[in-house]
């Protein structure tokens, strides 16, 4: 699991303190404190469950609700293979299931060396470039088994 | 009335208030329309669709639960297609999940199964859904089976708008949603506190009481409604009876005070009822072991040997102990049988030990000595400050009350407290006051409220006298001095003390925090003067409010078990009330001088008492300083104890006479709020085990003054006619409504508020009252203070919360609470021995680091015989009330073994 640090448990208590007198704090709260730790571990949500005087459960509820929110580690970097329909019969599973077997993890998964989290997503709207996956912020065509770990060899 | 304020439903016309819903209105007018989702009291969520409606006019169907009623509005709620839509719902949730009626708790009384057999839902046309989630079963209390879950939200509502425990919400999403409590933990993981509210509101069987569980039908059960026999609240429940055994525990349903909310001890704590060790034949000590003996020879035996003390010794030499556990009716025989048939006023009970100084103080300011308004006037605090009183876990159901008026309504809530206790958590402002130090803080509010010129002038020229004085005595109390004795910071006690003078009506609720000290009564009138100052008593949503610890402890004051006076506090010292007394009760005369006091009794054990008869209670485990406790027992000539089961106290006496239950006996309880309530009887008892108002009555004859009562109810009858307070109740008013005393007569309708436009001693008295230090303070031998109190999950001495494995597996020990500093300092693990000792005695027990506590202060929780944390309080007593100070003592720490090393 990756830890919580000092440096980013000063942020959270910041990131506490900035919106604690405010009312309906909790999603910018929580959404921001994903983006300090990168996800949202019970110890984060305890935390917040004190600072802002919110129930646990309420919390654990929101953070359950929205996708958005995880409380799996996300890697450094985020891969989403689209299986909406023109992917999907252009091999978009495939993809997938190629990405699953070489790094061992299952979809809304994160790799042991905190590398890769891997999604699936419902169409991306760039069905001209099916299969496509996109990784961070680049957007890549007709991914195969043949070209897909060259692409993902280039993040480290 | 204008027609166009009417609306129409399926043909008839209504008229509706504004803001009413279209349930509601068919709901006061007998129209049933079925509901699953919808908790009354609660924020309609139209989560369930049974309720849809037809509404004319409109597009699709709407949720009766949550459309506000508008003018001639036609509404149909058993069409055709109202009757289809609730079909397909009703088969929609039984396909959801497993629901299975064959070994259902629920069957009988599922709402679920009365719409599929009100809607004559015979196939399913779909699948059902399989289990996603696991049924629950890791505590001993609530099994959570998610497969019959409906989802329709009533348990978290129970849990967050009644109880506002908010132990649990939704959780996950679409076809995953599943209540999760924090992180999806089981509950005895979570912050579930186990009140049970959601257990009771669950329509379907999701939820059920696991003790209860394959111990009978809903059908195959009596319900009996009584009042519960833990704390003064004096919630309303139903015991489910079979075979002459309470199977379960329920609220009653729109019964007051509690609305069918109980906490965890009133839900769950009845094991004690028909437990194996209940005491079934009388017991005479013979060579050191009891031997059970028949009625007659134990009464006969008792009644000789109290015979001969009282010749040899006189009556004085004789204390008899009364119960704040038994009925006002037998509280009454037994103060009656002290005074008549022994002779003495060596009469009390264990409202000494709690709110005796409640008593001394209010009358001395009020002229009476009790809570001055009614539990629901909370609703209408706007201001409520809290001190001395651990509410969520010593009475639940009033601080949900508190929860909600902060969380739903408007009031604010003001917490001066030591502990961080989880009333906090709701304040707007808490105060940390060192202990023992009530009367400087309130001191240190009036100094401010005075000298801002915020008090009410008008309340104190009208309706006070003594403000002069009090005014010259609190002008030394600046927040700076305070601050200095009080550790409160100044800042923090002007923000209290203009929030208390600005906001109208505030009320102030305490408890033993602010009675149990040398100087409780100089507390509780400071609270007096507080609320007089900014004229808040004999107000609604205002007032002085004592919670009393014990379900009849009220009572058994109201009844005269005070050596002091009879009953309705009428003085023994006058003679004209005594004349009249000896009349009703065909004596030639009755004792003249108040008699001892329950710790100058056990004090004078051995020496001017002789005998002691204790009714139903357990001071060998209760009473400060115990070891000098149990040497004064053991000096006694004879003790008595009538108790349910073999307590350490009875374990001593000479003879032990076996008594009824609670849910075995007819009579009343009288609350925290001065309500009368009826207490019914469910089962019989076990063996030989009788009333303990016959019990007195056979003692009482054989002494030579026979007592002769047909039922509880013609004690009753005596009692309202030498009792004013009293004069108006009767059983079959109190079948109809609640009365709070004074209730002179059968006319009267009670008092639910006192005080109000003239207080009961005709002007509120305010008292000018020095902070005098507690009598013992931390120092180089013993560095930390102790503060003693209760949990939640077990009552007093445990005679009856330690009886049920439910109540035990959830707090099955003694534990030191301490803050993580003072854990540090001491190098202390959570769950790591300690030995805590006073200059009075140790006991030993383990440590639970927690941010309850503050640095400097332990707490330990007296409920339990094995490490008595009153081995180490002190027995200070307040010169007036001779009430000990429980709640501060100066002890040290040592640790004795690591958690999870061999010992």
């Amino acid at each position: 699991m990756k830890k919580i640090t000092l440096k980013m448990w000063k942020k959270i208590d910041g990131i506490i303190q900035r919106y604690k007198e405010k009312s309906g704090a909790l999603i910018p709260v929580l959404e921001e404190c994903q983006d300090v730790c990168g996800y949202l571990p019970m110890e984060v949500q305890e935390r917040i469950s004190r600072g802002l005087n919110i129930p646990g459960s309420t919390i654990y509820g929101v953070v359950t609700f929205y996708s958005f929110f995880t409380m799996v580690p996300k890697g450094r970097h985020t891969i989403k293979v689209c299986l909406g329909t023109a992917c999907y019969v252009r091999g978009g599973k495939a993809n997938l299931e190629s990405i699953q077997d070489e790094f061992g993890v299952e979809t809304g998964g994160t790799t042991g060396d905190l590398r890769f989290s891997l999604d699936s997503v419902r169409c991306i709207g760039a069905c001209g470039m099916a299969p496509a996956m996109v990784v961070d912020d680049d957007t890549y065509a007709q991914v195969s088994k043949q070209n897909i770990m060259k692409t993902l060899n280039g993040y480290k | 009335m204008d027609s166009k304020d009417n609306i129409i439903i399926n043909g008839s016309e209504f008229s509706f208030r504004p803001g009413e819903t279209i349930l509601q209105v068919a709901e006061r007018n007998g129209i049933d329309i079925p509901t699953l989702c919808y908790l009354k009291g609660s924020m309609p969520t139209g989560a369930c669709r049974i309720c849809m409606v037809e509404v004319k006019g409109a597009r699709n169907l709407l949720p009766s639960c949550a459309t506000p009623v508008v003018r001639n509005m036609v509404v149909e709620t058993e069409s055709e297609r109202v009757i289809k839509s609730r079909r397909i719902n009703i088969e929609l949730l039984i396909a959801s999940g497993h629901h299975n009626c064959l070994t259902c708790e629920a069957n009988g009384d599922c709402r679920l199964q009365e719409l599929a057999y009100r809607y004559q839902v015979e196939t399913i046309r779909f699948p059902e859904s399989p289990a996603i989630y696991p049924t629950e079963t890791s505590n001993a209390l609530i099994i959570r089976d998610f497969s019959r879950c409906i989802l329709c939200g009533r348990c978290v509502q129970a849990c967050n708008e009644v109880q506002v425990n908010n132990a649990i919400s939704y959780g996950y999403r679409g076809s995953a949603s599943k209540i999760v409590a924090v992180g999806d933990l089981p509950l005895d993981e979570s912050d579930c506190v186990f009140c049970g509210e959601c257990v009771q509101a669950c329509p379907v069987g999701a939820l059920i009481e696991r003790p209860s569980r394959y111990k009978g039908r809903p059908w195959e059960v009596k319900k009996v409604q009584t009042t519960c026999p833990y704390c003064g609240v004096g919630c309303q429940i139903d015991l489910h009876v079979k075979d002459n055994e309470v199977i379960r525990v329920t609220g009653t349903e729109d019964a007051t005070p509690n609305l069918a909310s109980t906490c965890i001890k009133g839900r769950f704590g009845y094991d004690f009822i028909n437990h194996s060790e209940r005491l079934t034949s009388p017991l005479i000590k013979k060579n050191g072991k009891f031997k059970e003996v028949p009625w007659d020879e134990a009464l006969s035996f008792v009644a000789d040997r109290l015979g001969d003390i009282k010749s040899k010794h006189g009556p004085d030499s004789i204390g008899v102990f009364c119960s704040a556990k038994i009925t006002n009716e037998e509280n009454y025989l037994a103060q009656k049988f002290a005074r008549a048939a022994i002779g003495t006023n060596n009469v009390d009970h264990c409202a000494r030990l709690c709110h005796a100084s409640t008593v001394a103080g209010l009358a001395a300011a009020f002229g009476s000595g009790a809570m001055t308004n009614p539990i629901g006037d909370i609703e209408k605090s706007e201001l409520i400050l809290v001190t001395g009183s651990n509410m969520t876990e010593a009475h639940p159901v009033i601080s949900s009350y508190i929860k909600r008026a902060v969380e739903f309504g408007n009031a604010k809530l003001i917490v001066i407290d030591p502990r961080r206790i989880p009333l906090t958590k709701f304040a707007i402002l808490w105060l940390r006051q060192n202990l023992g130090t009530d009367v400087a803080w309130a001191n240190g509010m009036m100094h401010v409220i005075i000298k801002e010129d915020l008090y009410d002038k008008g309340y104190v020229e009208d309706r006070t006298e003594g403000f002069e004085e009090l005014k010259k005595t609190v002008a030394k109390y600046s927040p700076e001095y305070v601050s200095k004795i009080t550790g409160i910071p100044a800042d923090d006690l002007i923000k209290a003390a203009r929030m208390y003078a600005n906001v109208h009506p505030a009320s102030i609720f305490f408890a033993m925090g602010i009675t149990q000290h040398r100087t409780g009564t100089d507390n509780v009138k400071s609270m007096a003067n507080l609320s007089m100052l900014c004229g808040n008593v004999g107000i609604p949503g205002g007032g002085v409010n004592p919670l009393r610890g014990q379900n009849n402890v009220q009572g058994a004051c109201d009844l005269g078990a005070l050596p002091n006076v009879f009953t309705g506090y009428q003085p023994v010292n006058d003679p004209v009330l005594r004349e009249k007394m000896a009349t009703a009760w065909n004596v030639e005369s009755l004792p003249e001088s108040p008699g001892l006091t329950l710790t100058e009794m056990v004090n004078k054990a051995g020496s001017s008492i002789k005998a002691l008869y204790i009714i139903g209670e357990n001071p060998l485990v209760s009473d400060p300083d115990l070891n000098h406790a149990e040497k004064a027992f053991a000096s006694l000539d004879f003790l008595v104890v009538q108790d349910i089961f073999l307590t350490d106290t009875a374990k001593i006496a000479d003879v032990v006479l076996p008594s009824s239950s609670f849910a075995e006996k007819d009579g009343t309880f009288t609350n925290t709020e001065r309500k009368v309530q009826r207490v019914r009887k469910a089962i019989n008892s076990p063996g030989l085990a009788i009333g303990d108002w016959e019990i007195i009555c056979g003692l009482s004859a054989r002494m030579g003054y026979p007592m002769t009562y047909r039922n509880s109810k013609a004690i009753m009858e005596e009692i309202t006619r030498v009792t004013p307070s009293y004069g108006g109740i009767s059983y079959s008013r109190l079948e109809k409504k609640d009365i709070h005393w004074p209730c002179p007569t059968a006319k009267h309708p009670g008092t639910p508020r006192l005080h109000i436009d003239k207080f009961t001693r005709g002007m509120g008295l305010f008292h000018p009252i020095d902070y005098i230090a507690p009598a013992e303070l931390p120092d180089k031998e013993y560095p930390l203070y102790l503060t003693t109190g209760r949990v939640l999950y077990h009552f007093h001495t445990g005679t009856m919360s330690m009886r049920s494995d439910g109540l035990n597996d959830i707090v099955p020990e003694c534990f030191v609470e301490i803050s993580s500093e003072d854990a540090q300092d001491y190098n202390v693990d959570d769950g790591d021995l300690l030995r805590v000792s006073s200059r009075r005695g140790e006991i030993t027990a383990k440590a639970k680091i927690s941010d309850q506590a503050i640095k400097g202060t332990i707490f330990i929780p007296f409920h339990f015989a094995k490490a008595a944390a009153n081995k180490l309080t002190n027995a200070a007593l307040d010169p007036i009330a001779k009430i000990p100070e429980y709640k501060v003592c100066a002890v040290r720490i040592e640790k004795l073994w690591v958690h999870g090393e061999d010992r």
